[in-house]
């Protein structure tokens, strides 16, 4: 990925950041601009919003043919995670046994290196996922 | 006034080795090696930890339990480390976006072999008693690498803690710091080397322990204390021999010493070795409770702190987040062909 485009989004993938329409109220992660439903309603109403990191597997899938900055972890799980806000993410889960992910499982987010650019390249850090304890 | 800690937070990873498993493959009696070294497994990294994440951990669970401070009084972050994952570029950078500390602050990274965290917490002990910003943030933590088959593959590991530092809110005051430094060249990486070198036998006498003892002593001195005085007593440890002995030879007891012995079942964590039993410690401790620390980084030179819990230890939310000891005990295996590969010991393919 450009640098300029991973450094631009920082905020929200070390911290979740997201944003909040400030004319309907609705969550969005990764943040937006302008709100999809309320279009130019929403404009100059935007707001930063960070997600508490908190939320639910609702779906996964474990992943057998994987991306190459993450081969090294293969067989991985990968989950839709519903946020306690109530928007939904899709991510990596770590720091869990391929037979222990449920459905319901509570998880919490984690801060984790999500790939380089090569060996000479910067280094792209981010959140993931574990089971919360 | 007095500086001390504010908060604090540890991090280990969960994935473990034992020694037999290291030893089976270099044709050692590993288990004999490891009851040699007082270390029954070691901490892995995994795949996409390295010290910068570990370190976001660590001070993510400092803030956690005191969710009264706010990150932008942070005003200074270092990190102490020798396995940052850039040679150039501070992973302190990092560490600030990521607690949400950034932008108006000072931040560096630190290298003291395994004392580069306690240096930290020094400085941000200097600069808040000066006045110069509310809060510092002394971070140690390391992912270090022996080379494979060296004496050293079967201690080295990874960990992490992270103190925030200042003067008011205090857990625990540092009533006394001192430090003994001296040119000793018992361990050391040249810039571009994959894997440490040291001088064997003489990491030991003229190094560890000289430099241990004679900070403690000079740390007694300056406090006035004897060792009975303490509840709590923890060394750097490289590996779980030398802090019992060094322990013993100043007059501690196994049970001063107990708490803060992580290496037993993490191995040496270098920069976080200390910093992670105080956090084991601070974890149990109870207002009033003495603790007396002293660290070490080869080349050489240890810091000593002498310090006491206060009861801000209970206005804090310790409850928050995992403790040591549960990171400690949650644990999986690695067989040696996968803690080779995550420690990037395979040569892959370029591209
Ligand atoms: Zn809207």
């Amino acid at each position: 990925m450009a640098i300029p485009r991973f450094w631009r989004e920082i905020p929200s993938r070390y911290n979740l950041v997201g944003s909040k329409c400030g004319n309907c109220g609705t969550l969005d992660f990764p943040p937006r601009l302008v709100c999809p439903r309320c279009g130019r309603r929403s404009m100059g109403k935007m707001e930063r919003r960070k997600l508490a990191g908190r939320g639910t597997v609702v779906s996964y899938t474990i992943i057998h043919d994987a991306p190459k900055d993450f081969d090294m972890m293969k067989p991985y799980v990968l989950a839709i995670v519903e946020m306690e806000e109530g928007l939904r993410m899709t991510s990596q889960v770590i720091d869990v046994e391929l037979g222990d992910i449920k459905i319901g499982m509570p998880v919490e987010v984690a801060f984790r290196k999500l790939g380089e650019e090569g060996e000479a390249g910067v280094i792209h850090y981010g959140y993931k996922f574990r089971p919360a304890r | 006034m007095k500086a001390g800690i504010v908060s604090y937070g540890g991090y280990v990873p969960r994935y473990r080795i034992l020694p037999k498993e290291i030893g089976a493959v270099w044709g050692v009696d590993g288990e004999a090696m490891g009851k040699g070294l007082n270390i029954r497994a070691k901490s892995v990294p995994g795949p996409d930890e390295d010290v910068i994440t570990m370190s976001v951990e660590a001070a993510r669970a400092a803030l956690k339990k005191a969710p009264h401070l706010d990150p932008k009084d942070i005003g200074a972050i270092y990190v102490g480390s020798e396995s940052h994952p850039y040679a150039v570029k501070p992973s302190a950078t990092i560490v600030a976006e990521a607690i949400e500390a950034a932008p108006i602050m000072t931040a560096a990274d630190y290298e003291f072999a395994c004392k580069a965290g306690t240096a930290a917490m020094q400085s941000t002990m200097g600069l808040t008693l000066s006045d110069m910003y509310r809060y510092g943030l002394a971070i140690g933590a390391d992912t270090s690498q022996g080379a494979p088959g060296d004496a050293l593959e079967y201690s080295a590991s990874a960990g992490a803690a992270a103190f925030v530092i200042g003067k008011d809110h205090l857990i625990a005051s540092i009533d006394q710091t001192i430090s003994y430094t001296t040119d000793t060249p018992d361990f050391w990486r040249r810039e571009g080397q994959a894997y440490p070198s040291h001088g064997g036998r003489f990491t030991g006498e003229p190094a560890y322990f000289k430099h241990v003892v004679s900070c403690a002593n000079l740390l007694f001195k300056r406090a006035g204390t004897r060792p009975e005085d303490y509840d709590f007593a923890v060394f750097h440890q490289p590996n779980g021999k030398f802090p019992v002995r060094v322990g013993k030879m100043l007059g501690f007891t196994d049970k001063q010493m107990d708490t803060g012995l992580l290496v037993r079942e993490i191995g040496n964590t270098y920069s976080g070795a200390i910093m992670v039993g105080l956090c084991a410690i601070l974890d149990i401790a109870k207002p009033g409770n003495r603790i007396f620390a002293v660290g070490y980084g080869s080349g050489a030179g240890s810091d000593g702190f002498d310090i006491t819990v206060t009861g801000g230890l209970e206005e804090i939310d310790r409850k928050a987040g995992r403790t040591m000891r549960s990171m400690v005990e949650d644990v999986k295996f690695l067989d040696y062909a996968t803690y080779a590969k995550y420690r990037r010991k395979i040569r892959m393919r370029e591209g």
